[in-house]
């Protein structure tokens, strides 16, 4: 494109921005020494995620009746963890992928650390099913190998089986989609870098990356063609999560709104974990030029957009469990927003469908420490969620002498609390040693969208950029 | 550019009108069954239903774009105000449809029999009976006024806006006012549409078959009208270019087009997807009488449907050429607008004609007969207005789309 509307916000601020100074501005943290801040959450991350390593050692060691999982409740905070994660793991590939094809050009100054937070969320999200299996040396059996073991195969009616395709097949393709862009990242770290190890390490994560056009006309081809790919994988992985649930007869789980309204609920939690984290990292790294109030606005409106969604499916299987006349379906929900679990229910309701409304006010959602609490209250709000759809639906089950409660121990919250002490570790170590933002790509919309070149008159950036005939 | 009506489009849609006409007479005077009026309203439901909300998926488009800043599609607005602009008479026969089943002519809406909820009757249906908070007469039309009457205000007022946008007298540099005031209205009409879609579509359609639910069919049905319109629009954008108007309109534009076609025939088949497997892996007998009985009785055009509105798109449209070719867009629009107007018949016949449904003279006479009414309409709207709008803030950026 060549033109852009000028009542478009600029996207990158400030008169002072060259390309050389995107470079500058975003490899600062790796070239410099490491901070004392930096060292000081790595300390606690890290203590946390050995807490974490801890636990699940314990866990293997001893076995999931550490857990408080009963003979009603099977499934409790095991499988929440793992669809809240496998739902932060959805922003990512949504803003490297989906608005890469509609061409939003804003996706460029968040579309590398959201896919770093997506594949660590994923691998978040991919330890709990593993541990939940108790014998964890055995979690090879999931995948469909020639064995040994006489009749055991993998069944393939299993929607959990069909899990095991689809995350791995979303962390491979995001895991190259996020790598392929920073190829030219890492080249211009490495023509940079002074001293030998770094300029060595770089080299070799660059690939010989040279910059030249044939290199970029391949770089954008490749990049359109995993999008097209990954596209329908932020589709599938959500809805085969779903299917977990959707494809049993356990009355709350077994709806046909399901796969759609998981998707919708994942980029909800995914934009506000993305929200949490670059709210801090532009602060703290100092790119406020480049992540601006703009950007913030720009991912608290899909934070609405998906939030009323994921409201109307709410509504939708509400009514639906009355207009259905199954009185287990009705029951289902009659117990979930006024039986034991209320409390889990309403807070739910308040965090993910009543508070992102809050966003239609333009300064709620253009004010940075707003969007940081909102962002906090989602994240609680769609873990709530799936406590919700997952620990109420069973607990109360068609034979009341069985109903029971579920109750955490202090392996399950330590669990939990662990992984996002291994997830920070992971994210730090990104945002020490990786290019936290796609300093090339932002680089091709800063003649369109950096605002001094969008306050230049045409004559001007005529005078700059002589076109030779 | 004014567009007029060539003397051949005039032609084409009157003996569209004049053919489906003669059609649905002769099938309907063959017609010896017991259900022939019921035959009747039952395709009038199905046409009024399909027109009117291609109409309405227009209206939802044009204020998705407003919402979302979409700069390419501002050369197509006036074709989507023109698609809406079918909204009235679709209005007039969905209400004539209700009105007559209120009436009891016809027996499309089973709920609507008085006998069904009357406990001492032998036609005493009770699971019906405990929908009727819902499922009665009054409320039911208050709910139909309500969406018809929003819905069309919202398309009167954009239409009006853009046209009054077209005389305003800018100076270099101002925004438009209305632009502003349009994007708030788009997202009041999407927050409005965003619940009555699902809504309109339990009532209007998934109340056929009364005793059945699914929660996402509101969403499958909002995908089907959305798809529709979208390929209505790729027809009539490449008719109109190949008629030497639209000249605002490149290759990209048409590229743009033909994506939205590909990518929402893949929403609709995930839909329809999700909907069946769930249901058909579970298969609980309340739920999975509604695919039972269509794969008994309608088999071939029901699933045939699927497959066709699926793969066709899905496979031709895939590559960047096909998506800007019209050799490629023209026929695989076609096929799909059918296969999606059938996908309309096949959710409200099974549960109105029960075995005897068909595709029939009365079927495709209807059709026939609707689509010329609708062509015409839509080229008169677009004899109103300059083909392209002015005045946007975004049309530059538009008429400069290079991708």
């Amino acid at each position: 494109m060549h033109k852009e509307a000028a009542i478009r916000e600029p996207l990158i601020l400030g008169d002072d921005v060259t390309y050389s100074k995107i470079s500058d501005d975003v490899l600062a943290t790796i070239e410099g020494k490491t901070t004392k801040g930096w060292k000081i959450l790595m300390t606690i991350a890290a203590i946390v995620g050995l807490w974490g390593v801890g636990n699940i050692l314990y866990l293997i060691g001893t076995g999931i009746g550490t857990w408080g999982l009963n003979k009603t409740v099977g499934w409790a905070w095991d499988i929440t963890n793992f669809v809240w994660w496998v739902g932060i793991g959805h922003a990512g590939t949504l803003i490297s992928a989906v608005l890469l094809l509609f061409r939003q050009k804003w996706r460029m100054a968040i579309n590398r650390p959201a896919e770093a937070m997506t594949i660590f969320a994923v691998f978040m999200a991919g330890l709990f099913p593993m541990i939940h299996m108790g014998r964890i040396w055995m979690a090879y059996w999931v995948l469909p190998l020639p064995n040994e073991f006489g009749p055991m195969w993998v069944n393939f009616n299993s929607p959990l089986l069909w899990d095991v395709f689809a995350i791995s097949t979303y962390l491979s393709v995001s895991l190259v989609f996020w790598y392929i862009g920073l190829i030219p990242d890492f080249a211009t770290i490495r023509d940079r870098a002074k001293s030998p190890v770094p300029k060595l390490m770089y080299s070799l994560l660059s690939f010989g990356w040279t910059g030249n056009a044939k290199a970029w006309q391949r770089f954008e081809e490749v990049s359109l063609v995993l999008a097209g790919l990954a596209t329908p994988l932020v589709f599938s992985v959500h809805s085969i999560v779903s299917m977990d649930f959707a494809t049993s007869v356990i009355p709350g789980w077994h709806t046909t709104i399901f796969p759609p309204y998981f998707v919708a609920g994942a980029v909800f939690s995914g934009f506000a974990m993305v929200q949490t984290l670059m709210i801090i990292v532009r602060k703290v790294m100092h790119l406020e030029k480049y992540v601006t109030i703009k950007h913030i606005e720009y991912m608290n409106i899909i934070i609405i957009v998906t939030g009323s969604i994921v409201g109307v499916a709410y509504l939708t299987e509400l009514f639906i469990s009355w207009y259905s006349g199954v009185e287990y379906e009705s029951y289902a929900f009659i117990n979930r927003f006024s039986g034991p679990y209320a409390w889990a229910y309403w807070c739910m309701m308040t965090c993910n469908v009543i508070s992102p409304h809050l966003f239609w006010w333009k300064k709620l959602r253009t004010n940075l420490a707003f969007t940081f609490i909102m962002s906090i209250i989602v994240n609680i709000g769609m873990w709530f969620e799936r406590f919700v759809i997952i620990v109420t639906s069973v607990h109360r089950d068609y034979l009341p002498s069985s109903w029971s409660m579920f109750y955490p121990t202090w392996v399950d919250i330590g669990v939990f609390i662990g992984t996002l002490g291994l997830f920070s570790v992971f994210y730090l170590l990104f945002l020490r040693y990786f290019p936290v933002l796609a300093l090339n790509e932002l680089k091709t919309i800063l003649k369109s969208s950096g605002e001094k070149y969008k306050n230049m008159s045409d004559e001007d950036f005529k005078k700059l950029h002589p076109v030779k005939k | 550019m004014e567009y007029t009506i060539s003397k051949n489009a005039k032609l084409t849609t009157i003996i569209l009108i004049v053919v489906g006409l003669l059609a649905l007479i002769v099938g309907l005077t063959t017609d010896h069954g017991h259900h022939v009026s019921q035959r009747f309203w039952a395709n009038l439901l199905v046409n009024g239903y399909f027109y009117f909300t291609i109409s309405l998926a227009a209206l939802f488009f044009l204020a998705l774009q407003y919402v979302s800043e979409m700069a390419w599609g501002v050369t197509t607005h006036r074709v989507f105000q023109a698609i809406m602009s079918f909204m009235p008479i679709g209005a007039v026969v969905l209400l004539a449809v209700f009105i007559a089943g209120a009436a009891h002519m016809h027996h499309l809406y089973h709920w609507m029999d008085p006998e069904v909820h009357n406990p001492e009757s032998s036609h005493y249906d009770e699971l019906i009976a405990n929908k009727g908070a819902y499922l009665n007469i009054p409320f039911f039309f208050v709910r139909s006024l309500i969406y018809i009457g929003v819905w069309m205000f919202f398309a009167y007022w954009f239409r009006k806006k853009s046209m009054e946008e077209d005389q305003l007298n800018l100076a270099a540099g101002d925004v438009s006012p209305i632009y502003k005031r349009s994007i708030f209205m788009g997202v009041l009409f999407i927050f409005f549409f965003a619940y009555t879609s699902s809504s309109s579509a339990w009532d209007w359609l998934m109340s056929i078959d009364t005793h059945w639910f699914s929660t996402l069919f509101g969403w499958y049905a909002f995908s089907g009208m959305w798809v529709s319109c979208m390929i209505f629009a790729v027809v009539l954008v490449l008719y109109l270019k190949g008629k030497g108007f639209l000249k605002e309109v490149n290759d990209s534009h048409i590229h743009d087009l033909g994506k939205w076609m590909f990518a929402i025939s893949c929403l609709w088949s995930y839909l329809w997807f999700s909907q069946f497997m769930l249901i058909w892996y579970s298969d609980i007998p309340e739920e999975v009488t509604y695919y039972l009985f269509r794969f008994e009785h309608y088999k071939l055009l029901y699933v045939g449907t699927f497959f066709v509105n699926f793969l066709l798109p899905f496979f031709i449209l895939m590559s960047r050429d096909a998506k800007r070719n019209a050799v490629f867009l023209l026929p695989i629009a076609l096929i799909i607008f059918v296969g999606h107007w059938l996908d309309v018949l096949t959710m409200v016949l099974p549960g109105t004609m029960f075995e005897d449904g068909q595709l029939g003279m009365v079927e495709i006479g209807m059709f026939l007969m609707f689509t010329g009414v609708f062509i015409f309409v839509v080229l008169t709207s677009l004899t109103k207005a300059s083909l392209v709008t002015k005045n946007h803030p975004m049309l530059d950026e538009s008429l400069h789309l290079h991708h």
